[in-house]
């Protein structure tokens, strides 16, 4: 039988997640027997090379790049799963979506202490090859449909195993307490 | 001193003092019934309808309604906790619930109750409502954005003479908490932290402290809401 095979990605995320993916240790050697990696920042692979059983994600969507992304993802993976609070809820980056986006790009490349005396030109970076900031951040289940959640900042990676390993073994997902946080 | 008077919750029988409410009474016999806005010490409001219970087959909240004999109660039912999911959840999407960033993650009950029912994503839209935050008192500081309006600050905080320094302002959407701006200036230490206490969420804090117990030792870091009872 062939191996499932994982994608991952990072939106509107720290890394953490896939940090925390890392934080399983040694089982990280029991991962790659169990499965197989795809498109994922983990082995630098950029394009989807065959359709893949679970995509992990990480981060929601800021970007029209995010939007892209995270639908080429729904189109490729047959689970897909919103990993930590940004997928989930945004996250630390959703805390601009009461400011609007002319303030926030006015606040980081004009008016901001650390931009104030050297944007001399006062230029917002707008070249056509830069993705376009969204209105506000959007968690994933509100752009495509989800399929499971794994809440945390960053999910712990006790958490990211158990819901790994019994999606792989095809079991119920057993969600402990003590590692079932929103922090 | 009242009768004990025999009742049920899930068909257990249990026995309580007639005219007890009914999170005491349930309390009494070891049963949890899930409570937000209720605040010990301080008369029940009924606002957040966490602890809704059928009573006789009709939905009432457990902490306004008094036992009485007889009384069939339902209380951990997979139908009333999907109901208190749901209120959870609305409160979620209704305020900007930052856990990663919040000073009170770990010790807050509402968070607390979404790890209960294990709340994994809200099933409603997120607002994103845009709202400010009030720092300009000595002592505390009010984050609207936190806020579930439970009135606990309202109801159980007062000055030496009685006075409230925390109101509701205006109606619907709009009701905010409201900071005497004067009687928040003369606020003692003692009142202050017990008004930071009172807080269920992270809405009132402290201006000087913040993250001082280590995540791993918080109140609900090893055991859910409730596991005392």
């Amino acid at each position: 039988m062939q191996k499932p095979v994982i994608a991952t990605a990072s939106l509107a995320g720290c890394f953490g997640c896939h940090m925390s993916l890392l934080d399983i240790d040694e089982r990280i050697l029991d991962l790659i027997e169990l499965v197989d990696f795809n498109k994922s920042p983990i082995n630098d692979i950029k394009e989807f090379t065959a359709e893949c059983d679970i995509g992990l994600i990480e981060g929601g969507c800021c970007l029209d790049e995010n939007v892209h992304v995270l639908r080429e993802f729904r189109n490729h993976c047959r689970i897909l799963i919103s990993m930590g609070e940004c997928a989930i809820m945004g996250g630390l980056p959703a805390m601009r979506n009461g400011i609007s986006v002319r303030e926030c790009l006015e606040e980081a490349y004009l008016n901001g202490p650390s931009v104030r005396n050297y944007n001399e030109g006062k230029v917002l970076p707008n070249d056509e090859e830069l993705p376009v900031l969204l209105n506000r951040v959007y968690p994933c289940h509100e752009v495509v449909k989800m399929d499971y959640f794994l809440p945390g900042c960053p999910p712990d990676a006790e958490l990211l195993w158990q819901a790994l390993t019994a999606l792989i073994h095809n079991k119920e997902m057993d969600l402990p307490y003590e590692v079932f946080k929103f922090d | 001193m009242a009768e004990l008077s025999s009742f049920t919750i899930d068909g257990l029988k249990c026995m309580a003092r007639e005219g007890t409410s009914i999170i005491d009474a349930a309390r009494q016999n070891s049963r949890y019934i899930p409570t937000l806005c209720n605040l010990e010490g301080v008369p029940p409001k009924g606002a957040c309808r966490i602890c809704s219970v059928r009573v006789n087959g009709k939905l009432m909240t457990a902490c306004t309604t008094k036992l009485s004999p007889g009384m069939e109660i339902e209380n951990d039912t997979s139908e009333l906790n999907d109901l208190r999911k749901a209120i959870i959840e609305m409160l979620f999407v209704e305020g900007n619930h930052f856990c990663p960033s919040c000073e009170k993650s770990g010790e807050c009950e509402l968070q607390a109750l979404a790890y209960r029912y294990k709340m994994e994503v809200p099933r409603y839209p997120y607002f994103f409502p845009k709202r400010p935050i009030d720092a300009s008192h000595p002592r505390i500081v009010k984050d609207h954005n936190r806020c579930i309006l439970c009135k606990r600050c309202v109801r159980a905080v007062k000055d030496e003479k009685g006075r409230s320094i925390f109101a509701f302002l205006d109606r619907g959407f709009e009701t905010r908490i409201y900071v005497d701006p004067d009687l928040a200036g003369q606020l003692t230490e003692e009142r202050a932290r017990k008004a930071v206490e009172v807080c269920p969420v992270g809405a009132i804090m402290p201006r000087d402290e913040a993250f001082k117990t280590p995540i791993g030792q918080r109140m609900y870091d090893k055991k859910p809401i409730g596991s005392d009872v």
